[in-house]
């Protein structure tokens, strides 16, 4: 019984900054002491959707960094966990912690390096140019959780199928991406919610003129509206609870969770 | 993680062994991966590095000298910022994984809704957090309100400032909001991974709760709590969003300290902030070196153990 209402107390906590952003999105003038706003509207979600407050603008910017990050991500992720996973040769460990230095050290100085470059080859402020950079972050992550699902996946299966006669490619798409598939769809998750979500990266990168979900919040944040801004917040949260829903049961799936324990 | 891993079926066969290959094969798969995060990471770090001893510098001019450095270093807010960087950062990770290894007790043998609900912080942006923290703990916040309502507080100068306080109280709180549920995942995972026989036997033998959680599970999740640690301290001590909207204005964490002299109007302090920004990866790659000394350690402590 205790147990449960512990259970239920941290529930509470973690879904408490919900609500304010909830009242407020729907909220007109709620000014302090008043608990809960006398009048209720929809005007900042009709806001959000007006093309001057370019949030349509930014949704679909982010959503395309984000499936672009992920993709290329998973393409250098597979081999590189199945290298870790599988295979056993010298300076493992030590490639394995350099693959994980760039969600662990501050991207700062390396931010201002590449701005260098990508300033001279006209990269600067494109989404080209995003996306490079959100791949120093998803890289290491998708190569975790792949390593990890690899690590508890059989290669006699591939073994077994190869021998019966099977081509390397009907090996690929018959036994081994339907084997690791939990771990590609948390990997996949992974990926996508960190360029989703990251802020300082594009912040740098995109000089203004990429303007991502995060960057529009950003700068309404600036402005004071906390209606409009309760209303962008809510938009950007979707897209990740709902990825978390269809990828919870991979999720719960340990092997593709273990590698974080085992870095 | 600990598996059994089943011997191949068909080894007699002349297909392929895909377990042991020649090392060279396993050097090609990572390369792409290795080779992406060389060029990016390491490149970039190297340009900074060029950058900050004037090396190559925006507009052209050349002239090598570690002056950048020197002015890093005497700013009078480096220090200042750095044992705040170090504060948060500490006090975070540490209370997030107290309060995960509790956390991840309870969840282990609840349901999976429980689980689920508790992972809600997970997928949401660190600015969707700000958000929230702000419009809930800031003086004329929702708890405010709650406390006025309830006639605790007269007014919204009553409540004590919890964002952009000097103590950080608001940034402490957004990184548990956000970090405890992530190293609770990791350690579920963890502690499932367990075989339970261990901590039965425990029980068997006559230990306390307190003496099977302390000599048993703990020692078992060790691996788990020091990883995790490693990725949450590292996040922590480089975030940038959090500090600069919920933390304090003064002192400033370094991540702060840096993005305000490379957007400072005086463009030739730019050396100053790359050089800062340099100080700060050293230190988040040291903290990289201690973690493997501290790993490597254990598992020297494991092999004694098990020799005894």
């Amino acid at each position: 019984m205790l147990r449960k209402s512990f259970i239920i107390l941290v529930i509470v906590v973690l879904f408490l900054p919900f609500l304010p952003l909830v009242i407020w999105s729907f909220a007109q003038g709620w000014f302090f002491p008043q608990l809960i706003p006398n009048q209720w509207t929809l005007q900042h979600w009709l806001q959000l959707v007006s093309p001057t407050s370019r949030v349509i603008e930014g949704l679909l910017q982010s959503l395309a960094i984000a499936l672009i990050t992920t993709i290329l991500s998973l393409l250098v992720g597979l081999p590189a966990g199945r290298a870790i996973g599988v295979m056993e040769f010298p300076g493992k460990e030590a490639l394995k912690l350099f693959l994980l230095t760039p969600i662990i050290v501050s991207p700062l100085a390396t931010l201002m390096g590449i701005q260098f470059v990508l300033i001279r080859l006209g990269l600067n402020g494109t989404l080209l140019g995003v996306v490079l950079v959100h791949l120093m972050p998803t890289i290491p992550y998708m190569t975790l959780v792949l390593t990890s699902v690899f690590a508890n996946f059989d290669t006699g299966y591939e073994t077994q199928a190869r021998s019966l006669g099977a081509s390397p490619l009907q090996v690929l798409s018959q036994v081994t991406l339907p084997l690791i598939a939990p771990g590609i769809a948390v990997g996949a998750l992974f990926a996508f919610l960190i360029s989703w979500n990251e802020f300082l990266l594009t912040f740098f990168v995109g000089a203004g003129r990429v303007f991502t979900l995060p960057m529009v919040l950003f700068t309404l944040l600036q402005g004071g509206n906390n209606g409009l801004v309760a209303a962008v917040a809510i938009t950007s949260v979707i897209p990740g609870l709902l990825f978390l829903l269809l990828a919870s049961k991979a999720l719960e799936n340990d092997t593709t969770l273990g590698g974080f324990g085992n870095v | 993680m600990t598996f059994v891993k089943l011997q191949p079926a068909s080894q007699h066969h002349s297909a392929p062994n895909l377990t042991q290959p020649f090392p060279w094969r396993a050097y090609l798969l990572m390369l792409p991966a290795v080779g992406i995060v060389g060029l990016l990471f390491g490149g970039g770090l190297v340009l900074a590095v060029l950058q900050s001893i004037g090396a190559i510098g925006l507009l052209g001019e050349r002239q090598i000298s570690l002056i950048a450095y020197q002015a890093a270093l005497t700013n009078p807010e480096f220090l200042r910022s750095l044992s705040l960087s170090l504060y948060i950062a500490v006090v975070a990770t540490g209370l997030s994984i107290i309060l995960s290894i509790g956390l991840a007790l309870l969840l282990r043998t609840a349901g999976r809704w429980a689980s689920f609900a508790c992972q809600i912080t997970l997928p949401i942006p660190h600015l969707v957090g700000i958000v929230g923290v702000l419009l809930l703990l800031s003086p004329s916040g929702f708890i405010a309100r709650s406390l006025y309502a309830l006639g605790w507080v007269q007014s919204d100068q009553d409540f004590p400032l919890l964002v952009n306080d000097t103590a950080n109280i608001g940034v402490l709180l957004h990184f548990l909001w956000k970090e405890v549920p992530f190293i609770t995942l990791i350690l579920l995972a963890v502690l499932r991974s367990i075989n339970p026989a261990y901590e039965m036997q425990a029980q068997i033998l006559g230990a306390t709760p307190w003496q099977r959680f302390w000599n048993v599970t703990l020692p078992m999740m060790r691996t788990g709590i020091l990883s995790s640690s490693l990725i949450v301290f590292g996040y922590i001590f480089a975030s940038f969003e959090v500090p600069f909207l919920l933390g304090s204005t003064r002192p400033r964490t370094l991540p702060v300290l840096v993005y305000r002299a490379f957007t400072d109007s005086d463009i030739t302090r730019r050396a100053e902030a790359i050089a800062l920004g340099i100080i700060l990866s050293v230190l988040s790659l040291l903290m990289i070196v201690a973690y493997s000394w501290l790993v490597s350690r254990g598992g020297q402590k494991r092999q004694f153990t098990k020799d005894a």
